[in-house]
């Protein structure tokens, strides 16, 4: 887990995490840097914290120990973070009281190339999300943090409710933003093509030495 | 949907039977869902209204006491017929039922209030407040309700005070309840952290995420609310515990009937009675309507 990195841009330090007062630890003493403009795979068995890790990461949750900087600050819990993720559940990530248009320009307005290479239809903006699958869905999600004050992203199997030709364009895409902006990122995949296609560097998340997690 | 309801009547018609041919189907696609709701609301908002403006409008002489009528049963002059007093019994009731409304009105307006601030509070604040508020519910909620509204009315020197009091102060558990579900809920929906995390301050997130989801879950409440507590002053003025008996009002005059129902004066139970139902059942149809219709996963159903 330890990587000596010249200038990290986001970087995590003796993290220690657990849901709940008395649950067991689902992430111990993990440390993790990670540099601008450097797309790395974060892999490990199921159940062994990388969604824990991104949510640390991203400031959805808070650790109980152990701090995450960004640029060498703790990450702010106020305004827009530098730092967006991708879940893997797009149902979940969208009002389902508001208009797809709506929730597309929550904090931006994408210009119209990037929709349309992104392949959201301008007839898919006044529906309600129940009423897109989940891949249409996800391209929403995805094209809703592409602002230009994401400087890093982080990606939660965010493809693997995609079909392979969806997947491809999806992450074409996403590169090509990537490259272009120089912006970092942090990819959580079980498919190990996908990771070494992607990234330049893989991370190995381990399970915790804790007799209480079978 | 409509198609598969046309198609189910219209089933011995043939298989050509596709579209709507006849009045009854024709019916069945003008009466959709949200059409439907919106006549029981007119109607239900527009029979309360006329009924608690005319019964503030009344004049006493309508029902004055007139002993030469005593017990007429219903006629051209006195539609519901006179009671023991030879009051008349039609104007008797409107009368009543409007005070029910205004108690009604009171105690939605009051039980709401009450219930919207202790859900939010307990939802946004969690911890020791949250398990107060929950403990509070499960109080009220434990003890059977019209022994608690007797209670109440009973301590408060029972009459208008007494009633006024027990009815506005204990109908809000269960909307206390509903709005704290409702609020945890989406606090902890993950397009609300996400909102937080693409820098969206707290009354931003309040406006545009929280109170969309919870107004409506409110509102059907507050709709819902109202012939509970109708029927529970109706309920406690019979049992003698509200209103003092020279009130007009629906529960003193159903208590009253009863003493005459079996000399065969049917007419003093049967019109009052049915007032009141149909005011408590108008409203609770508009709000089930309403609920099916502001639910996402209902609202776009027929």
């Amino acid at each position: 887990m330890q990587d000596i990195h010249k200038e990290p841009v986001l970087s995590a330090s003796h993290i220690n995490f657990r849901y709940g007062k008395n649950a067991p630890l689902v992430l111990k003493d993990v440390n993790l840097s990670l540099e601008a403009g450097e797309r790395t795979a974060l892999v490990g068995p199921s159940g062994c914290g990388k969604s824990t890790l991104a949510s640390i990461l991203a400031g959805y949750e808070r650790p109980e120990s152990g701090e995450v900087l960004w640029e060498g600050k703790p990450l702010e819990r106020t305004g827009y973070c530098p730092v967006q993720m991708i879940g893997q559940h797009p149902e979940q990530a969208v009002n389902p009281r508001w208009k797809m248009e709506k929730i597309l320009r929550e904090c931006w307005d994408p210009e119209e190339d990037l929709l349309q290479r992104m392949g959201i239809e301008k007839s898919w903006m006044t529906r309600w999300p129940i009423e897109l699958s989940g891949g249409e869905l996800q391209r929403f999600c995805i094209a809703r943090v592409l602002g230009p004050e994401t400087k890093f992203l982080i990606c939660d199997e965010i493809s693997a409710m995609l079909d392979v030709i969806t997947q491809a364009q999806i992450w074409r895409i996403l590169l090509e933003e990537a490259e272009r902006r120089k912006m970092g990122m942090l990819v959580i995949t079980h498919n190990r093509a996908l990771a070494e296609r992607v990234c330049s560097r893989m991370v190995l998340l381990e399970r915790p030495l804790n007799p209480s997690i079978p | 949907m409509n198609h598969k309801i046309l198609q189910k009547k219209n089933g011995t018609a043939g298989p050509e039977s596709g579209r709507p041919f006849s009045r009854k189907g024709e019916s069945e696609v003008f009466w959709n869902r949200r059409r439907k709701t919106l006549f029981v609301l007119g109607a239900a908002v527009t029979y309360l209204t006329v009924v608690l403006l005319a019964g503030l409008f009344l004049s006493p002489e309508c029902y004055e006491i007139d002993y030469s009528a005593k017990f007429t049963a219903p006629c051209l002059k006195h539609p519901f017929g006179t009671d023991y007093m030879g009051r008349d019994m039609f104007f008797r009731s409107v009368k009543g039922l409007s005070n029910s409304i205004g108690v009604g009105i009171l105690a939605s307006a009051v039980s709401s209030v009450i219930a919207l601030i202790l859900g939010v509070a307990a939802a946004l604040t969690g911890g020791a407040v949250d398990r107060f508020v929950n403990w509070c519910v499960d109080l009220c909620m434990g003890i059977p309700h019209l022994i608690l509204l007797i209670l109440l009315s009973f301590m408060m020197g029972k009459g208008q005070k007494g009633v006024l009091f027990a009815v506005a102060l204990t109908h809000w558990p269960e909307l206390t309840r509903l709005v704290r579900a409702e609020v945890l809920q989406v606090r902890s929906a993950r397009y609300v952290q996400a909102s937080y995390r693409m820098g969206k301050t707290r009354l931003q997130i309040a406006r545009e995420h929280m109170l969309p989801q919870v107004l409506p879950v409110y509102l059907i409440g507050v709709v819902l609310l109202f012939p509970h507590a109708i029927m529970h002053e109706a309920a406690i003025t019979f049992l003698g515990f509200g209103f003092p008996a020279e009130v007009p009002a629906i529960g003193v005059i159903l208590s009253e009937s009863m003493n005459y129902i079996t000399t065969g004066k049917w007419w003093m139970a049967v019109f009052p009675g049915l007032m009141l139902l149909a005011a408590v059942m108008l409203f609770d149809a508009a709000g089930e309507n309403l609920k099916r219709l502001l639910n996402p996963n209902s609202g776009n159903e027929a």
